[in-house]
């Protein structure tokens, strides 16, 4: 495996989709950047007006500029596209160029060309992701000059975790329809329009909300109780859509001080204590959102496995 | 030759989506010897080469590549064996280098090898002023060639090359056959799927013929042809330069000679075993004046069409 490992992960280094998702990369730091040194004071006026110290090196991931979080939109976008980029002709493009069946005749058992192959690409993703968090923490630490807590270099660091556990899910997802795809112009074509309903449309334009507001309207005249167990199940149903616990994730890590995830009376709000969560607290808040995506990719990553150990080789 | 079989099938059977592919097939390939697989397009050729291979999983009956069984040990199959297939592609973004060194490096074979293994195997399939070209540019004979090399880099006891010939210029074919040919004698054994007849006959040792997943005949081609033309006889030509009646009816009188008929200046003799000498000794007897003579040689392509005529 080993062997197709390394050719996988030097066919990524050399090709020319590498090139530009690093251009992209570059691009989505630099406005990062650009969002935290625009709107840092006004993100830090907001949660320092609690709390003595804040998150400030955080805060340079989590600016908004025009109401959008800048680097979190930028993740949101590139990863996903990443993911599906490099996966999309894992397996057909194989298949395509002759390749597979002389592949295949070779002494290595047939998972590890999509271990190897799935491998790789978590390689690559992986670099990918820790490029932008690099880029926008050196940048940050030289503009702002204030140094990251431990606390805040462990949120970094797990929420760089989960991002590429995001983009593996959706690498899964693109190396599943390569393998089910004859051709890459279906295999590319597919995840990307499931990405474009569980991002675009459920998540950024708010369609999602939309939805579900619809199947599960909370009105004022019921009762607390009814409208809790409306919001909950308004919740889950959002969830449906990975780009959606993604999402929720982020802020929940990078956001301390938010403690949105779930329905919260009136009465209940002014109990609250302005204060953020802890690390601990955090972690619990985002498991199952943990728990959801690694399933998430090792479904997809198992069906295709499965299909492509079952697929055989024909003659035809 | 020894006798000892590199590939040996029994009742070797396949079916896709209900139609049987491969129907109880049986046949040896014995060491070091060319076996040509030859027979129609769908005739079962590459499944069941790709069964030799473990790539596929024959639905009933048995199959041992140097003892192995390739279904349940596939990985010690594909250690010894070398296979190209018919429609071979490179990975178009690396050299021909790059291309054999990572085939010898899925083979485990040690870096110092490698380097050596690839300079010898491009120089025998004549490819070393193209080693560091990238494949994507590579003619079809050039990746015809590049995939013969790829095969032998791993120095396997057996080689399976499906359609080896096809999209190669007369003289590539040339190269390609005498390097077949000559494979043998490196310890090599060749199972070759072809079919382009006169090919296979220069270089094979012995054929089978599939058709509809089914082997017709089996054996060397002159036996073959015997066996299947002649109904086992020998068919001497005689030409003479003028024959004449006479002649026809002592010829038919020598022991042994079952049939005489005339073609223009040539005789067609059948007879049960090679009586040559006894023909022409008669006929110069005969004061007939014997221009030639020589045991009709059946070509490859006659066994073919007589084959496939009577399937029709």
């Amino acid at each position: 495996m080993l062997a197709i490992l390394r050719k996988e992960l030097a066919d990524h280094f050399t090709s020319v989709r590498f090139f530009v998702l690093f251009l992209l990369v570059l691009v989505a730091s630099g406005f990062s950047l650009y969002a935290a040194h625009q709107g840092i004071r006004t993100t830090l006026a907001e949660s320092e007006a609690v709390t003595e110290g804040g998150f400030v090196f955080l805060a340079l991931f989590t600016s908004s500029f025009h109401d959008y979080h800048i680097m979190n939109l930028a993740i949101c976008i590139i990863v996903p596209i990443t993911g599906i980029v490099l996966g999309f002709d894992a397996i057909n493009s194989e298949r395509a160029s002759g390749t597979l069946s002389r592949l295949l005749a070779q002494p290595v058992y047939r998972d590890s060309v999509i271990n190897g192959k799935f491998l790789a690409g978590i390689i690559a993703m992986t670099l990918i992701v820790g490029t932008t968090l690099l880029l926008v923490a050196g940048y940050g630490l030289r503009m702002i000059g204030v140094p990251p807590t431990a606390e805040e270099i462990i949120r970094l660091f797990i929420y760089g975790v989960l991002t590429v556990v995001y983009g593996a899910f959706w690498m899964g997802l693109s190396i599943l329809f390569s393998v089910v795809f004859r051709r890459a112009a279906g295999s590319i074509m597919v995840p990307l329009v499931i990405f474009l309903i569980f991002y675009i449309f459920w998540v950024f334009l708010g369609l999602g909300q939309e939805f579900v507001t619809a199947i599960a309207p909370i009105t004022s005249d019921t009762d607390a109780a009814t409208q809790i167990q409306q919001a909950g199940l308004q919740q889950t149903i959002l969830r449906l859509s990975p780009s959606y616990l993604f999402q929720e994730a982020y802020i929940v890590l990078l956001v301390p001080i938010w403690k949105g995830l779930g329905a919260i009376t009136y009465s209940d709000l002014s109990y609250m204590l302005p204060n953020p969560l802890s690390l601990g607290q955090s972690l619990l808040a985002i498991w199952p959102h943990l728990v959801g995506m690694v399933s998430l990719s090792a479904i997809c990553f198992a069906v295709s496995y499965i299909l492509f150990m079952r697929q055989e080789i024909r003659a035809t | 030759m020894n006798e000892k079989l590199a590939i040996e099938t029994r009742n070797l059977t396949k079916n896709y989506d209900g139609t049987t592919v491969v129907d109880h097939l049986n046949f040896n390939v014995r060491e070091n010897e060319v076996f040509g697989l030859l027979g129609p397009n769908g005739a079962g050729k590459t499944t069941t080469i790709l069964m030799l291979l473990g790539l596929s999983e024959p639905a009933s009956g048995t199959i041992q590549v140097y003892g192995y069984n390739p279904t349940r040990e596939p990985l010690k199959v594909k250690r010894i064996v070398g296979y190209l297939p018919e429609e071979v592609g490179f990975y178009e973004n690396l050299t021909a280098r790059e291309n054999l060194r990572f085939i010898a490096d899925l083979n485990s074979i040690s870096p110092t090898d490698t380097a050596r293994r690839i300079d010898e195997v491009l120089e025998m399939v004549g490819l070393t002023q193209e080693r560091d070209i990238l494949t994507g540019k590579f003619s079809r004979g050039m990746r015809q060639r590049l995939g013969i090399a790829d095969v032998l880099i791993k120095e396997p006891k057996l080689v399976i090359l499906d359609e080896p010939t096809s999209g190669l210029d007369p003289s590539g074919i040339n190269q390609l056959l005498e390097l077949i040919a000559n494979l043998p004698k490196i310890g090599t054994t060749v199972l070759l799927s072809s079919h382009q007849l006169y090919q296979v006959q220069r270089v094979c040792h012995n054929v089978g013929i599939l058709s509809k997943g089914k082997l017709v005949i089996e054996g060397s081609i002159d036996k073959l042809g015997r066996e299947a033309l002649a109904g086992g006889r020998y068919i001497i030509e005689v030409e003479t330069a003028e024959p004449s009646v006479e002649l026809v009816d002592i010829l038919r009188k020598i022991k042994g000679v079952s049939g005489v008929e005339a073609e223009g200046n040539v005789l067609r003799v059948s007879t049960d075993s090679d009586l040559r000498s006894e023909i022409a000794r008669t006929v110069v007897d005969s004061n007939a004046s014997l221009v030639q003579m020589k045991v009709h040689e059946f070509s490859l392509d006659e066994i073919y069409m007589k084959y496939f005529k009577e399937e029709e």
